[in-house]
């Protein structure tokens, strides 16, 4: 046992992301234990939406099978959840009681779902949309159950509500402002998504508060503000993710509203890295996998000891995967002050794009019902490219554009 | 006789040029009509140009006037006829009988038919006792009639189309006959493929697509005609290059003219200096006439249009008479005149200073033959108020009714705004007219329907003398009523007699016996004479082939026709010589000055005609040139500050316009052209008839259309745009528009000044949806100022608009053609907003070819891939140039710019 030990808390996408970039460059340097709260090698939790929609198996989501592991000397406790980091002694202490020594710990605990505190909030058939064990659960109940009720109309929420009501419940999404997804999406985007996810057969309360979960054992209802209820036989909260810091917390790391980590991916201990959801870098936290994957690159990088990368933020698009429904939004799409706007409307075909350009330059996009060029304005964007030459045609595409320019 | 094969073939003839085309109209049941040339009409054998072709698109009903209506409180009604006729007929009368007769007055037209302006002239000047009718022909041909008159001693055409192919030299004078009469000039141009060493010169200001294929051109300075032909009278006398003996025995005249012609033309290199020409060139263009006997000198509105006009026209006719270069084939002073019948008016007196039948109202003799002849109650005896008084007697209030039939004065007239207020201050102001909204009519108080081409019987007679048949293929729409009725049953109600005619037939006939009544040597003789017509029965009238007038029956019964007059060199004047006159020259009335520096001068575009009330209607003649536009030379518009493609504004003394600049008319520096079709219908803010000052000639009335003094400036504008639509648009609000007709849709080119600051709400407003769930598609750069929006209904285009504060937007050629869809594809939607098929298809450029719809850039590329060297190869190969020819000018102008082009790209 000469090697140093590398302690990985969490078996999820980020953290095994920067174990496999690690490898690639050291891959003989460390011992590697790893911890994960779920009983389960490590899967694409990006790829649940379309599990639940029952149009991928969850055979088809595994990212490292446990076979994995065992090839890569690494050692996998699934299902075994670190509950303890003792840092003056180098020491996590699993649930199951078992330590393990660390030279280096990686912190990948990802982020948790945030469950409304509402009256009725414990009440069976309340769930989130997060994991393996969470499908499950909503992919039973949908057999013999009828009404399903979402609350947040996000990017999750509507997914699952697709999801769910493919799996034949009559679904409705209850969201607290007049737009969905509205961290994505501007008013117009989001009125045609709403009409396109209506004809589809998805209903939306919006604007409504939830006050109640309603139910004697398990839920029969929800309760809103204006004291309206409506029937609910699953409720499925996805009014957003906290990050997961608890254990950090507890140990001392510095933490604002997620672990604190510098450019190279290290917390205020030089020991212990911490990647993807539960960390903030230069004040941003993260959600989307882009940035996540980045991360785990520069993360892998300096643990293999070849410390020249940085992290850089980088904007990063988002798309809805709900099949039928073609929706990309990236970068600053709100825009405002100082920043001018290029838009495109065909209700009728489905079609709206906006572009939002700051200084000659593009800054966002907003593409709803072609989202064919969202790539190339991604690269625009990334490369800040000066787009007065092209400016007639940009909202027109990359192929008409080529064509002026 | 109808000789045509097929049998449902009616043989007519145009309703446009003085050429007088024969026109076979094949009726197809709908109200619609297949157009041929008539192979058996001497005047085309068969050709037509762009605008005879386009006939067929024009005879829709769309917009017609289809019943009498008289305008009250609230605008105009319905009347019948016997209320509308009996309305103007009472107030006529009360009018004739508290100021007299001069209080009335007809204003009248060159597309009226011989019978219709027959009538129109026995009623004025034989029963209401005034000669206050003048018509539109006063603008276009007053000039030539005066000066053959002075010349000949009667208003005499003496040569064929036949002697254009058999001259050695022809000169066009202020004539783009290219455009302006395609035909004749086909011909001339067939017969120099034939004979090469024919010439053709022509002298016009502008470099005009006549110019293309002419061996020589003079581009005199604007005004400066009668310097050129008085040098060349004088240059002739000096080099002996006369006819001796004709000047002897059958001129008078010929010192009193030289000695005029020598105090400022006697010197070529002067003469030059004064048209601003090479003299290398002017000698060069004298030497050739010396040297031609066989010589043509055609002109048209650049020498009548002046107020030298008559001058002009005498200057011309003195070098005929010098060498006597008259009365043989292929020679002669030919005056081309503008309109179909303007001939047909000129034969039965309907201007305000003619009689009838080619007698003069000052003349005793004549007027007494005239009177007996109609058994008139009241003969005007002395000339009436030519046009441009006319209207100023309106306004001043001393004519109180006026009745203008066939004609748009407040788009044709100089200073038009004048005509405006006339007509807006004159108690009774009376419209026949075949359409609903014509600038006129805005001010008419009673409008009457009347039948329009391919409707109306009658004859019309050409520029060489021969009268044809126009005859109906189509029903009278509405309540329409042919003129020739409509003032006859006018007549009637005033309580005249001798308006009974029952038929253009019956009309017709008297028009023709009274050419012959007391026409003899020894009574009152008169070179007009169609006596040999008068007694065709109905029949015979029905089935008349074109005819050249003189035509006299002989004892034999046959008809004798003369083609070409002064054979016998016997001229209409007393003593039956003909007359040089004296041309002093002398300068435009009005000077440019600083204020006014730039000369306008106006004319027509080749696919337009008049005020576009019936070419405005056909899709295809509205390609070739869209809008109305001031062409300046491109050094001129660096110094007065406009830019091409953007609007400028013309103003003058008298009144402004808007319009786009172009450059490549071939213009001189100094100079603008505008043309005279575009007005309130059919445009914001362009007619030009506006600008034009109110100057005449003294002898004929012609105002002068060549040369005002004007100046132009930047119209500055924030943004451009146009608009396609099914449905036509009230656009009062936009500072600039053009409509422009497509195949089933109105385009408007726009420019506003007003800033817009929710497109999408004032785009819906302006274009008419109100419905929030209407197909509504829109593209918005709102800080670019770049806004486009596509309304499509049931998945076909209904309507599009797109603006932008640049002249940067799409072609309009793709957008255009959707409307022809019922259904656009999901790839023509895509395309919608952008403009183009988003799939890279041809852009075939701006029509060249309207007969074939070839546009430029197909033209260009095939020249470039197919090393196509003539016009004929780009004929064989695209069909561009193959039927009218009407642009083969430019073609050919294409060809070498393109070959030019290709070249330098190789290098």
């Amino acid at each position: 046992m000469n090697k140093p030990a590398l302690v990985v808390i969490g078996n999820g996408m980020a953290g095994m992301r920067t174990v496999e970039e690690l490898l690639k460059l050291a891959p003989e340097m460390y011992d590697i234990t790893v911890f994960g709260a779920e009983p389960h090698g490590n899967y694409n939790r990006i790829m649940l939406s379309p599990v639940l929609a029952g149009e991928k198996q969850m055979d088809d989501i595994m990212i490292n099978s446990r076979e994995w592991y065992v090839q890569n000397g690494i050692t996998l406790h699934a299902g075994d959840p670190v509950e303890h980091i003792d840092r003056r002694n180098r020491v996590v202490r699993a649930r199951s009681g078992l330590m393990v020594r660390y030279d280096r710990l990686l912190i990948a605990t990802g982020s948790k779902p945030f469950i409304i505190p509402v009256p009725g909030h414990q009440l069976k058939g309340v769930l989130a949309f997060r994991d393996i064990q969470d499908v499950e659960s909503m992919l039973a109940m949908a057999r013999n159950h009828r009404h399903a009720v979402i609350i947040g109309g996000g990017l999750l929420g509507l997914e699952a509500a697709n999801g769910l009501q493919r799996q034949g419940m009559s679904v409705t999404v209850v969201h607290v402002s007049d737009a969905l997804m509205n961290q994505q999406l501007d008013k117009p985007a989001a009125q045609l998504l709403q009409k396109a996810l209506e004809a589809k057969g998805l209903k939306f309360l919006m604007n409504a508060q939830t006050e109640e979960i309603v139910g004697p054992d398990r839920v029969t209802g929800v309760r809103f503000k204006d004291g309206s209820v409506i029937p609910a036989d699953l409720v499925v909260m996805t009014a957003g993710v906290r990050p997961n810091i608890e254990l950090a917390k507890a140990a001392g790391l510095h933490c604002d509203r997620a672990i604190v980590v510098d450019d190279t991916l290290q917390t205020y201990d030089p020991r212990v890295y911490a990647v993807g959801e539960c960390v903030q870098h230069r004040s941003a936290t993260f959600g989307l996998v882009a940035p996540i994957w980045d991360q785990a690159r520069v993360c892998g990088a300096h643990l293999a000891g070849a410390g020249v990368r940085r992290y850089v933020q980088q904007t990063s698009p988002t798309r809805l995967k709900v099949t039928g429904v073609e929706l990309y939004s990236v970068g600053d799409f709100i825009g405002g002050e100082g920043s001018e706007d290029l838009v495109l409307r065909d209700a009728r075909r489905g079609v709206y794009k906006r572009l939002v350009l700051k200084g000659g330059r593009l800054t966002g996009a907003v593409l709803y019902g072609d989202v064919k060029d969202g790539p190339w304005y991604f690269k625009l964007i990334q490369s800040g490219a000066d787009i007065a030459a092209i400016r007639p045609t940009l909202l027109f595409g990359e192929a008409l554009s080529a064509r002026a320019a | 006789m109808n000789l045509s094969s097929d049998h449902l073939a009616i043989r007519t003839t145009c309703a446009y040029c003085g050429v007088g085309c024969g026109v076979q109209a094949t009726p197809k049941g709908d109200g619609t009509a297949t157009i041929s040339g008539d192979t058996l009409h001497p005047a085309n054998r068969g050709r037509l140009c762009v605008k005879g072709s386009a006939l067929g698109e024009t005879l829709g009903l769309e917009g017609r006037l289809l019943y009498p209506q008289v305008r009250g409180e609230d605008g105009l009604r319905r009347v019948s006829w016997d209320a509308a006729l009996d309305q103007v007929a009472g107030q006529w009368r009360s009018i004739i009988a508290e100021h007299g007769p001069q209080a009335v007055a007809l204003y009248v037209s060159g597309q009226l038919l011989t019978e219709d302006y027959y009538v129109a002239n026995k009623l004025m000047k034989g029963y209401v006792g005034s000669a206050n009718i003048d018509t539109n022909s006063r603008l276009c041909m007053s000039s030539a009639v005066a000066g053959y008159k002075r010349a000949f001693g009667e208003d005499l055409v003496p040569l064929c189309y036949d002697d254009l192919e058999l001259a050695d030299l022809v000169v066009l004078v202020g004539s783009n006959t290219a455009w302006c009469h395609p035909i004749l000039f086909q011909r001339i141009l067939r017969a120099k493929e034939q004979r090469p060493e024919m010439k053709l010169v022509v002298i016009d200001p502008r470099r005009t697509a006549t110019c293309e294929l002419a061996d020589l051109h003079l581009p005199v300075k604007a005004g400066t005609d009668v310097w050129l032909f008085n040098g060349l009278l004088s240059y002739l006398a000096r080099i002996g290059a006369m006819d001796p003996a004709f000047v002897e025995q059958h001129t008078n005249g010929l010192t009193a003219a030289l000695e005029t012609a020598n105090i400022d033309c006697a010197d070529p290199a002067a003469v030059a200096r004064i048209c601003r020409i090479d003299p290398a060139l002017l000698l060069e263009f004298y030497e050739l006439y010396a040297a031609t006997a066989k010589t043509i000198t055609a002109y048209s509105m650049g020498v009548n249009q002046s107020s030298a006009g008559t001058d002009k026209v005498n200057a011309i006719i003195n070098c005929h008479l010098i060498g006597g270069r008259i009365g043989q084939p292929g020679m002669g002073p030919f005056s081309i005149t503008g309109q179909p019948n303007a001939m047909g008016g000129r034969e039965v007196g309907g201007l305000a200073n003619m009689l009838a039948a080619h007698m003069d109202l000052e003349n005793p003799e004549h007027r007494d033959v005239v009177q007996t002849f109609w058994d008139a109650p009241v003969m005007a005896d002395s000339g009436g108020l030519k046009a441009v008084d006319l209207f100023k007697a309106i306004e001043e209030g001393s004519i109180k009714a006026v009745w203008v039939i066939g004609t748009n004065p407040v788009v044709s007239m100089p200073d038009a705004d004048q005509v405006r207020r006339a007509l807006s201050r004159c108690e009774l102001v009376v419209a026949s007219d075949i359409m609903q909204h014509t600038d006129t009519n805005e001010y008419a108080d009673v409008l009457l329907p009347a039948l329009g081409w391919g409707e109306k019987d009658g004859t019309v007679t050409n520029s060489e003398r021969r009268i044809s048949r126009q005859r109906a293929f189509l029903p009278a729409p509405g309540e329409a009523l042919a003129d020739w009725k409509i003032l006859s049953l006018f007549a009637q109600r005033m309580g005249y007699s001798g308006f009974d005619f029952r038929s253009a037939h019956g009309v017709f006939a008297e028009h023709a016996r009274l050419s012959g009544f007391r026409n003899t040597a020894a009574d009152v003789p008169r070179m007009f004479d169609i006596s040999g017509l008068a007694g065709l029965n109905a029949r015979e009238y029905d089935d008349m082939e074109p005819t050249q007038w003189p035509v006299r029956r002989l004892a034999s019964g046959q008809l004798e026709v003369e083609e070409r007059l002064f054979a016998d060199r016997q001229f209409a004047t007393a003593d039956g010589k003909a007359r040089f006159v004296p041309t002093a020259t002398r300068a435009p009335v009005n000077a440019v000055s600083e204020d006014f520096p730039l000369v306008l001068n106006t004319g027509r575009v080749r696919d337009q005609w008049h005020t576009m009330t019936r070419t405005g209607k056909a899709p295809t003649l509205a390609d070739h040139t869209a809008e109305s536009f001031v062409d300046i030379h491109p050094q001129d518009a660096l110094l007065h500050g406009v830019r091409e493609g953007e609007l400028a504004r013309i103003s003058s003394e008298w009144g402004a316009m808007v319009a786009r600049v172009q450059h490549g008319g071939g213009i001189p520096r100094g100079s603008v052209f505008i043309p005279i079709h575009w007005n309130n219908q059919t445009a914001s803010d362009a007619r030009v008839g506006a600008l034009v000052n109110p100057e005449v000639d003294p002898v004929s009335g012609e105002p002068e259309f060549k040369h005002t003094p004007v100046r132009i400036e930047q119209f500055r504008v924030n943004w451009h745009g146009f608009i396609l639509s099914r449905s036509s648009k009230a656009l009062d609000s936009v500072a600039h528009w053009t409509r422009i007709q497509g195949r089933s849709f109105n385009r408007y080119e726009l420019a506003g000044r007003n800033v817009i600051k929710d497109y999408s709400g004032w785009a819906r407003t302006l274009l008419g949806v109100h419905d929030a769930d209407a197909d509504w598609l829109e593209y918005e750069d709102r800080t670019a100022g770049v806004y486009r929006a596509v309304h499509i209904v049931d998945d076909r285009i209904e309507q599009c608009i797109f603006l932008s504060p640049r002249q940067d937007m799409p072609s309009r050629a793709w957008l255009a053609s959707l409307f022809c869809k019922d259904v656009l594809s999901e790839i023509d939607r895509v395309g919608l907003l952008v403009g183009m098929p988003v799939e890279k298809g041809a852009d075939a450029g701006p029509t060249v070819c309207s007969c074939f719809g070839v546009g430029r850039n197909t033209i260009c590329q095939s020249i470039v891939e197919k090393d196509l060297k003539t016009v004929q190869e780009v004929t064989a190969c695209l069909k561009a140039g193959g039927n009218c020819g009407s642009c083969v000018p430019e073609i050919k102008k294409i060809l070498v710019q393109t070959r030019v082009e290709a070249a330098e790209e190789k290098l």
